[in-house]
C-alpha cells in the first residue's frame, strides 16, 4: 500500500505525543504508513459556523493545498477535532464555489486552491481500505479479557455529512478494539459532549460532563475508556484526577487513545508505551491468561 | 545636477523629485530628511529602516528596507522604523525547554488564523506564518530554522490580524534552540575566557578616555578590514 498524506494537527506534537507515535506504529505495521505533510498549519481549531466567516477557513485550505503539493487527493487525519474542521471546510468549499474564489482572492499571490481535496479519519482508513479482518491478523498481543468503552464525543460523529459513523450509535472505533481482541462494552454516553474548552473557562461544567461519562463507562462494566480526541482525553483525564460528586466508580477506569491499545495488540514495545497502557496490559490483559 | 535624471516619489503623501537609480533612503535624504532613527547599518542587515510603498494604481501595500529598495516613479511611501511591541521577559536558563515556553510567553500566536500577512510583510522573505504555526506545536527547532534571517524590522507585527509579535517569537525560538539543542561552539568559549580576562580592557579604556577630536579622527583613520577580491574574469568582447 502506498503511504498516507498524514496531517498531524498542533496538540499530537504536543500534549497528545502518544496518540501518534502509537498511530504512526501502528499504521507502519499494517503497511499503509503515515506521510506527514512537509509544510502545514494549524486546522483553524474549530469550524466556523458564521456564514461569512470565510477568515477561519482560510487555515484548513492552505493545508489542502499543501496536500496537493505532496502528490495526494486524500488527507488523512487523527485528531478528531482536526477531522472534524478540515472535513466541513473541504466539504464546505467544494459545495460553495463562490467562497472559493474569495479565499483564492484573499490568498492573492500565493497558489490557489482548486478543490478536490478528501479528508479521512484513521479510522475510515482502518475499517474502509484495511478492514477489520486484515487489523486482526496482523494482531501479536490479543487485548483478551479488556473490557473497553469507545467514547465518540462529538467531532467525529456529528454533523452527519461529516460524521464518519452513525451519528448516535457509532460502532467505528469499538469494531476496531474488538478486532484485536478486547471486548467493547456500550454506555448511553458514547456520543456525548465531553464539556470540551469549558475546560478553561468554567472548568467544573467540564468536569460534571466528563466525570458522567466516565461513571456510566465504568457502571457498563468497562476497565477502559478510548479516545480519540486530545480535547476529549484531557478532560476525561481531568476528571479521574478531580472527580466531582458520586465518583467512586471511576477512581478504578483508565482512559488512553485508540491507538494506543492498537499499538499494544499490534506487538509495540512496551518501552514506547505510556504507563497507563503499560499498566492496562499487566493488570486487564494478563489477568486471565491473555498475552 | 542639472543632467541629472529625476523621478517623482511621495515621501508622507508630500511629492518630491529625486534622482533615478537611487535606494529609498538615499532619496529620502535627498529630499532634505535627515536620519536620527529609522537608519542603521545601510546594508539590509540591521533592520532599522522598515519602510512600506504602495505605487500609483496599485492595490496591495508593499515591504521593504529604505537601504535596500530602489525608488519607483509614484510610489508612496512612509518609512515604519519602529514597532511597539514588548518584549516577554525570560531568563532562558530557567526556562523548561519540555514546555511549550513560546505560547506560555507568547500566548496569542494561539490566535493565528493562517492569513499569511505576516510571511507577505517580511523584507526577508522569511516564511513568517509557517514558523510561527511550528510555534504554535512547540518545534523550537523548526522555529530557529525558519526564523534564521530574521533583522527583527518588525513589519510583521505591525501587519498581523492577531496582534503576534512575530520576531520576538522567532528570537525566542532561537535562543531556546541554542541552548537546549546546539553545542557550545569552542571559539565562543575562548573569546568569552578572552574577555573575562580582560584582553580588550586596554584598549577600550584608551577609546573610552579620547577626546572626541581623537575619536573623529581614529574613525577616519580606521582599518577597514579588507575583503577578499574575487578574481574578475575579463569581458570577451566579440568583433
Amino acid at each position: 500500500m502506498t503511504k498516507l498524506a498524514y496531517f498531524p494537527g498542533c496538540s499530537l506534537k504536543d500534549n497528545a505525543k502518544r496518540f501518534e507515535d502509537a498511530a504512526f506504529f501502528v499504521m507502519e505495521t499494517l503497511g499503509a504508513p503515515l506521510e506527514e505533510l512537509e509544510t502545514w498549519n494549524c486546522c483553524g481549531t474549530v469550524y466556523s459556523l458564521a456564514d461569512d466567516d470565510l477568515m477561519h477557513h482560510i487555515a484548513s485550505v492552505r493545508n489542502f493545498i499543501r496536500t496537493k503539493e505532496a502528490g495526494s487527493e486524500e488527507l488523512v487525519t487523527l485528531c478528531a477535532m482536526c477531522y472534524n474542521t478540515l472535513a466541513r471546510v473541504a466539504g464546505r468549499v467544494e459545495a460553495h464555489a463562490d467562497e472559493l474564489e474569495k479565499i483564492n482572492a484573499f490568498m492573492d499571490r500565493e497558489e490557489d486552491y482548486e478543490g478536490g481535496i478528501r479528508i479521512r479519519h484513521i479510522l475510515q482508513v482502518l475499517r474502509d481500505t484495511i478492514g477489520w479482518e486484515a487489523l486482526s491478523e496482523t494482531v501479536v498481543r490479543p487485548l483478551d479479557n479488556l473490557k473497553i468503552a469507545a467514547y465518540y464525543g462529538c467531532t467525529l460523529v456529528r454533523p452527519q455529512e461529516t460524521g464518519i459513523d452513525d451519528m448516535e450509535r457509532p460502532v467505528v472505533m469499538a469494531d476496531a478494539l474488538a478486532a484485536v481482541g478486547a471486548e467493547p462494552v456500550t454506555f448511553p454516553f458514547e456520543a456525548e459532549c465531553c464539556g470540551t474548552y469549558q475546560i478553561v473557562d468554567e472548568p467544573h461544567l467540564a468536569l460534571e460532563q466528563s466525570n458522567r461519562i466516565l461513571r456510566s463507562a465504568r457502571l457498563a462494566g468497562a476497565d477502559v475508556v478510548v479516545t480519540a480526541c486530545p480535547l476529549c482525553q484531557h478532560n476525561l483525564e481531568q476528571a479521574l484526577i478531580a472527580p466531582v460528586g458520586e465518583s467512586e466508580e471511576i477512581k478504578s477506569i483508565q482512559v488512553v487513545y485508540f491507538t494506543e491499545l492498537l499499538a499494544a495488540a499490534l506487538g509495540a514495545d512496551e518501552a514506547t508505551m505510556s504507563p497507563v497502557v503499560r499498566e492496562i496490559l499487566s493488570t486487564s490483559v494478563t489477568a486471565e491468561g491473555g498475552a | 545636477m542639472a543632467d541629472e535624471k529625476l523621478t517623482q516619489i511621495y515621501i508622507m503623501g508630500k511629492a518630491y523629485d529625486v534622482p533615478v537609480g537611487v535606494t529609498i533612503m538615499d532619496a529620502m535624504e535627498y529630499a532634505g530628511y535627515r536620519f536620527i532613527r529609522g537608519a542603521g547599518c545601510r546594508s539590509g542587515f540591521c533592520g532599522a529602516c522598515g519602510t512600506v510603498y504602495r505605487k500609483a494604481g496599485e492595490y496591495r501595500l508593499e515591504f521593504v528596507l529604505a537601504c535596500q529598495e530602489m525608488v519607483e516613479e509614484g510610489m508612496h511611501l512612509t518609512q515604519l522604523p519602529f514597532t511597539p511591541a514588548p518584549r516577554s521577559d525570560y531568563t532562558l536558563a530557567e526556562l523548561d525547554p519540555s514546555e511549550n515556553v513560546l505560547l506560555q510567553h507568547y500566548p496569542e500566536i494561539a490566535r493565528c488564523v493562517s492569513c499569511n500577512t505576516c510571511t507577505k510583510a517580511c523584507p526577508q522573505e522569511i516564511e513568517v506564518m509557517d514558523y510561527i504555526q511550528a510555534a504554535l506545536r512547540g518545534d523550537v527547532a523548526k522555529v530557529a530554522e525558519l526564523s534564521f534571517d530574521c533583522i527583527a524590522c518588525g513589519l510583521c507585527a505591525m501587519r498581523c490580524p492577531a496582534d503576534i509579535k512575530h520576531y520576538h517569537v522567532g528570537q525566542m525560538g532561537r535562543r531556546l534552540h541554542g541552548v537546549a539543542d546546539l553545542a557550545t561552539p569552542e571559539h565562543l568559549t575562548a573569546r568569552i575566557a578572552q574577555l573575562d580576562g580582560g584582553a580588550f580592557d586596554g584598549e577600550m579604556e584608551t577609546l573610552a578616555s579620547a577626546s572626541l577630536a581623537d575619536l573623529k579622527a581614529k574613525y577616519a583613520e580606521r582599518v577597514i578590514e579588507k575583503v577578499q577580491e574575487p578574481e574578475v574574469a575579463t569581458e570577451e568582447v566579440a568583433t
